[in-house]
């Protein structure tokens, strides 16, 4: 379970986060959605520690991430995939060294790695692509090789960053679909960013909207779909005024 | 808000820049204390630093070898062309020997190949990582449970450290191979009398002084890249300063250390 406490965090006297309290639920898949800045990506990656909170804290299987010392960090990370807006990948590296990096530091024998690689590229439809670099592949084809990247560790969590932003609709609707999968084959429990409502109708159990640095609304998928709260309304329905 | 004691109103911007700019390097200095501790706890990770430091010796000693070498072969040439042309009536001429050998072992085998490699090496290491840092990959090497310390600055760290007394030994071979080719060739001096002017003065610790110097600045550049490299802000146009930055920081450095060991070990 992944509970963010009264969670504070500002950047350079600019307040981002001002106080977000959020439960994620063990095998739910969380949406996060809210405008451009409202600090969504922000609230991720306290998550895994990527950022120290202002004041509250993530807590992670119990676990206050703030104040773990790097050991027990490095631990509560292992169990985490994470895929970021642009994938992330590391350029130098081919698509299979790329998924094989977070596998070796768990010190895997090399016929499991080469198992789960050859088994993660499977589930995202780039089996064969395992020699090709990033640069080789497409906006699309990165994200795929980012999701499966955090499939391959088979984590207890996966963390989405705006997983469709920038895609064309079929392929958004692919990534979609993936993330799916992924919570059906892996049982894992999910916290995506987005501010696609049709991916976040699609992919997830509950919706939270974070507005002015808080959590706006929190419910399911439905009640979302039918909230009178305006802010919640005029953002779902992408009405300008 | 409390306003700022000026002396008088014109004083105040002045008075308000220095103090953001002391403010300014104080924080500066407190992330490079921090960053130094990091990448000394990087160290316990052996299995993880061990394995990339021969990728990172090949890039920093092999990769840099041309270029150290085409400017100490000039160097060499220009030194004893220089020696002779000072000397000329008052020195015996075999001091040309002396002359190349001093100043290549002491002070321009290092200091060239130093400058020279703060351009290759340290610009090379801020583009990487800088790009590696504004696209998210270091965040994405965290998540996967790696210390960026371990994974991509000790590697670098120890690799320059271990490499640059190797590139500089050759450096100052090729410098006095060729001020002694230079001897021959243009100024009349022969084979015993340039080996008798390089020996005459010869200490063993000519050598240890250069070396030590040398692996010093390969330390100093590797850091420098790192620390500002991973300091990245602001995409492409950020990556562009911080590799200028490393250049302008590692040569200043240099200089500075080049006279830190001149007056401690001489």
């Amino acid at each position: 379970m992944i509970e963010f406490q009264d969670l504070y965090k500002g950047f350079d006297g600019t307040p981002v986060l001002q106080g977000v309290s959020l439960t994620v639920r063990d095998r739910e898949t969380m949406v996060i959605i809210g405008y451009s800045g409202t600090g969504k990506s922000v609230a991720l990656k306290h998550i895994v520690g990527l950022l120290q909170p202002d004041a509250g804290d993530v807590i992670v299987d119990g676990l206050a991430v703030s104040t773990l010392d790097r050991d027990r960090l490095m631990g509560l990370r292992r169990g985490i995939g994470y895929v970021f807006q642009f994938a992330a990948l590391f350029d130098s590296m081919t698509v299979a060294e790329n998924l094989e990096l977070g596998l070796r530091r768990r010190g895997l024998p090399d016929e499991e790695i080469e198992e789960r690689v050859r088994e993660a590229l499977a589930l995202v439809d780039l089996s064969g692509t395992g020699e090709r670099l990033p640069a080789e592949l497409s906006g699309g084809m990165r994200k795929r090789v980012g999701i499966a990247r955090a499939i391959a560790l088979r984590p207890r969590y996966i963390l989405y960053d705006e997983p469709t932003t920038g895609l064309d609709p079929v392929t958004s609707a692919v990534i979609d679909r993936l993330m799916v999968r992924t919570r059906e084959h892996l049982g894992v429990t999910g916290v995506v960013v987005t501010h696609d409502m049709r991916s976040a109708y699609t992919v997830g159990d509950r919706i939270a909207m974070l507005y002015d640095g808080s959590v706006r609304q929190v419910g399911s998928v439905e009640e979302i779909q039918q909230t009178e709260d305006p802010v919640v309304r005029q953002f779902i329905e992408g009405r300008p005024e | 808000m409390l306003r700022p004691y000026c002396f008088s109103p014109s004083f105040c911007p002045v008075i308000q820049a220095i103090g953001r700019r002391s403010i300014s390097a104080i924080e500066s200095a407190g992330r490079f204390g921090q960053f130094l501790m990091d990448t000394l706890r990087g160290l316990r990770d052996v299995g993880t630093w061990a394995r990339l430091v021969t990728v990172q010796m090949r890039r920093v000693g092999v990769d840099s070898l041309p270029v150290a070498l085409f400017i100490a072969a000039f160097t060499g040439v220009v030194l004893a062309l220089q020696a002779s042309y000072t000397f000329t009536g008052a020195v015996p001429l075999y001091f040309v020997g002396t002359l190349v050998g001093k100043t290549m072992m002491l002070e321009l085998g290092p200091v060239l190949t130093g400058l020279a490699l703060a351009g290759r090496v340290g610009a090379s290491m801020a583009a990487e990582l800088g790009t590696m840092k504004v696209t998210e990959q270091v965040d994405a090497l965290e998540t996967l449970a790696y210390d960026p310390q371990s994974y991509l600055v000790v590697p670098r760290v120890v690799a320059a450290t271990l490499m640059f007394p190797v590139i500089v030994a050759f450096a100052i071979a090729v410098g006095v191979i060729t001020g002694w080719l230079t001897s021959l060739a243009l100024l009349d001096l022969s084979t015993p009398d340039f080996i008798k002017g390089l020996k005459i003065f010869y200490l063993f610790k000519d050598i240890w002084f250069g070396l030590l110097k040398s692996a010093s600045f390969g330390f100093t550049i590797a850091l420098v890249g790192c620390v500002v490299g991973l300091g990245t802000t602001g995409g492409a146009a950020g990556v562009g300063r911080s590799t200028t930055r490393t250049v302008v920081y590692s040569a200043i450095l240099i200089l500075v250390l080049d006279a830190f060991w001149a007056v401690v070990l001489l």
